[in-house]
C-alpha cells in the first residue's frame, strides 16, 4: 500500500458501460467526505448526470450515455474536482438519547480492557459525522469513533438486528434503522426513528449532518 | 379509475415495476424497477406507452389475470406459454383482450420473468418518485406488496399512442436471451485479483445459486482471492461483480443495497442486464471481458430495438 498522502490523488474507474467511481482517496477523513460530498452535489446539476452518491471519499456517477462517455464524465469530475470545494455549512446537530444495555456491550469492555462505564462515556464524547447514508433505508456510517474503541466486525453476524441498535465497528458507529442481519457490535438502543418512509427524503441523517449520543436510563 | 383486469390468482411473485428511483438513493433506499429493463420498456412501447410506465414483472411463473373491460396488453421477457382462453397467444406483440376473456401461463419455457404491460400502465402507489414494489421498505406498487389473489388492476390513464393490436418485436431486434454470457469491463478493483484470480474470473463458468432475488444473485464457481485493506463504503450500481470474504462473487441487481465496501472486480455492462435478469437458480453463466466501444454499440443496437416500437 502506498503511503497515506497529504493531497489525495483522484482515480476514476469504469463501472460497467453507464457509470464511474471517482475515488479521491482511501482514508477515513472529515476533510474527504466534504469533498465527496460537494464533487457530488456538483455532478448532480449537470444535465449528462443520472445519479452521483458520495461515498465516504468517492462519489460513484452514473450518466445517460447518449449525452456523456467515460472520457468526457472524467475530465468534468477533474475540473471540478480540482477546484476549491466550498465552504461546507455545518451539517444539522442531531441529539440522539441511548439507553446503553446492549447485548455486546459486556464482551466489548472485556476486549478493549475497559468498564461499560467507560465506554458509555467514550461513545458520548465526539460529535460525530454522517459520511453516507446508505447500505439499507435510513442507515448511516457515523464516525470517527475515538480509538480507544475500535473493535473488529464480529466474526459471525447476527441473522436479525432489532432496528433501533446502535453498534460500534472499526472506527465507525451507527444505528440500525431496521430489523436486518448484521456484523456490528450492539452497545445500546434508541427509540428515535431513523428510517421515516412515509418522508421525503425517508430518513433522519443525511450526509454531512452531526450526531451526539447521550445516555439515559431505561 | 377503471378495473381492467382482475387478479384471480397471483403466480410465485408478481409485482408492479417501473423503471426505479434512483434519486432515493442517497437516503439508502434502493433504486430498484424492472429487472429487465429491455423487456419491461418493450411490453410498454408495444401498447402505446412510454417506457417509464409501470408493467407487471411475473417471476417464475405467470399469474392468472382476467379481464374486466377491453384492454389492450403486451407480454414479454422470459416465456410461460402465455394463453388468452386456453389458446397460445403471441408473445412480444401487442393483443386485445375483450372482457371476460382470461390471460393464463401454461408453464415456463425459458428465462425467469415475463412482464405484461396495459394500455395506459398500470395504476400503483407512488413512493419516492416511482410505482416501483419495494417490498423491503413496504412500499410502491399494491401496497408495497406481490400481487394476491382478488386484487384489482387499473389503467393509470389513457396510452401516449393509439392502442394496436398486433404490434411485434421480432427475435432478432430481442436480447440474445439463450446465450447466457454476461459482457463485463474490469474494475474498478480488479487490481485486487491476482492475475490467476482475474484470469477466472472471465475463463470459468458462475452457477446461479439459490440466493438469487432482486437484490442480487450469489454465484457458485471458482474462488477469486482478492487482497488489500478493507475498502471504504462507496456508491453501487447493478450489474457491479462484488467479490466478498470467501471469494465467490455477487452479482448486483435492481433491488441491490446502495453502498457497499467490498472489492467490485467487473461490471456487467447495460445490455447484457437483461440476459441477466433471466438467469435462473442452477443456471451457468460467464463473464466476457468486453471494451467500452463494443458495449456502446450493444446499447444502441438495443436502443434502436426499442425506438423500432414508437
Amino acid at each position: 500500500m502506498p503511503p497515506p498522502r497529504s493531497t489525495p490523488r483522484l482515480r476514476i474507474q469504469p463501472l460497467g458501460d453507464t457509470a464511474l467511481l471517482a475515488e479521491l482517496g482511501t482514508r477515513l477523513d472529515t476533510a474527504l467526505n466534504t469533498r465527496a460530498i460537494a464533487l457530488a452535489a456538483a455532478l448532480k446539476k449537470r444535465r449528462d448526470v443520472r445519479q452521483a452518491i458520495a461515498g465516504y471519499a468517492s462519489v460513484t456517477v452514473q450518466f445517460d450515455p447518449d449525452l456523456a462517455t467515460h472520457d468526457s464524465l472524467a475530465a468534468a469530475i477533474k475540473r471540478l474536482a480540482a477546484k476549491h470545494p466550498p465552504m461546507a455549512e455545518p451539517g444539522r446537530l442531531h441529539r440522539i438519547p441511548v439507553i446503553y444495555d446492549g447485548p455486546d456491550l459486556q464482551e466489548v469492555a472485556e476486549r478493549l480492557k475497559l468498564s461499560p462505564e467507560k465506554i458509555v462515556e467514550v461513545h458520548t464524547r465526539p460529535i460525530y459525522r454522517v459520511f453516507l447514508v446508505g447500505f439499507v433505508p435510513g442507515w448511516a456510517y457515523l464516525g470517527p469513533l475515538p480509538d480507544e474503541l475500535e473493535v473488529p466486525r464480529r466474526h459471525v453476524p447476527r441473522t436479525r438486528v432489532p432496528a433501533g441498535s446502535v453498534a460500534i465497528a472499526g472506527r465507525q458507529t451507527g444505528i440500525y434503522p431496521l430489523p436486518t442481519p448484521g456484523g456490528w457490535h450492539l452497545i445500546g438502543r434508541t427509540t428515535v426513528k431513523l428510517y421515516l418512509p412515509d418522508s421525503d427524503p425517508p430518513c433522519l441523517f443525511r450526509a454531512g449532518d452531526r450526531v451526539k449520543f447521550f445516555a439515559i436510563q431505561p | 379509475m377503471t378495473v381492467v383486469l382482475q387478479v384471480s390468482e397471483p403466480g410465485l411473485f408478481t409485482t408492479v415495476q417501473d423503471l426505479g428511483r434512483p434519486g432515493a438513493m442517497s437516503a439508502g433506499v434502493q433504486s430498484g424497477g424492472a429487472m429487465d429493463r429491455f423487456a419491461h420498456s418493450a411490453a410498454n412501447l408495444l401498447v402505446g406507452n412510454d417506457p417509464g410506465n409501470a408493467t407487471l414483472e411475473c417471476t417464475f411463473s405467470g399469474p392468472h389475470l382476467v379481464a374486466e373491460h377491453a384492454c389492450l396488453i403486451a407480454i414479454t421477457g422470459a416465456d410461460f406459454d402465455p394463453r388468452v382462453n386456453g389458446a397460445p397467444t403471441p408473445a412480444w406483440t401487442s393483443v386485445f383482450l375483450s372482457a371476460g376473456d382470461s390471460l393464463t401461463f401454461n408453464g415456463r419455457r425459458a428465462g425467469a420473468r415475463v412482464y405484461i404491460a396495459v394500455a395506459g400502465g398500470i395504476e400503483a402507489d407512488r413512493w419516492l418518485g416511482s410505482l416501483s414494489t419495494n417490498v423491503m421498505a413496504a412500499r410502491g406498487g399494491k401496497q408495497g406488496r406481490s400481487l394476491k389473489a382478488g386484487d384489482t388492476l387499473s389503467a393509470a390513464g389513457e396510452p401516449r399512442r393509439p392502442a394496436v393490436s398486433g404490434r411485434h418485436l421480432p427475435q432478432q431486434l430481442r436480447p440474445e436471451y439463450g446465450d447466457h454470457t454476461l459482457q463485463a469491463i474490469p474494475g474498478p478493483h480488479s487490481k485486487r485479483l491476482n492475475p490467476e484470480g482475474r484470469r477466472l474470473l472471465f475463463e470459468s463458468s458462475y452457477r446461479v445459486s439459490r440466493d438469487a432475488d432482486r437484490m442480487g444473485y450469489r454465484l457458485e464457481g471458482p474462488q477469486l482471492n482478492t487482497t488489500g485493506d478493507e475498502l471504504l463504503s462507496f456508491g453501487l450500481v447493478p450489474g457491479a461483480v462484488q467479490v466478498p470474504h470467501g471469494g465467490q462473487p455477487i452479482l448486483l441487481m435492481a433491488d441491490h443495497q446502495t453502498a457497499g465496501g467490498y472489492p467490485v472486480v467487473a461490471t456487467v455492462i447495460s445490455a447484457s442486464l437483461p440476459v441477466a435478469a433471466q438467469l435462473l437458480p442452477g443456471d451457468e453463466a460467464r463473464f466476457s471481458e468486453i471494451t467500452l466501444e463494443s458495449a456502446q454499440r450493444m446499447r444502441k443496437a438495443l436502443e434502436s430495438a426499442l425506438a423500432s416500437l414508437r
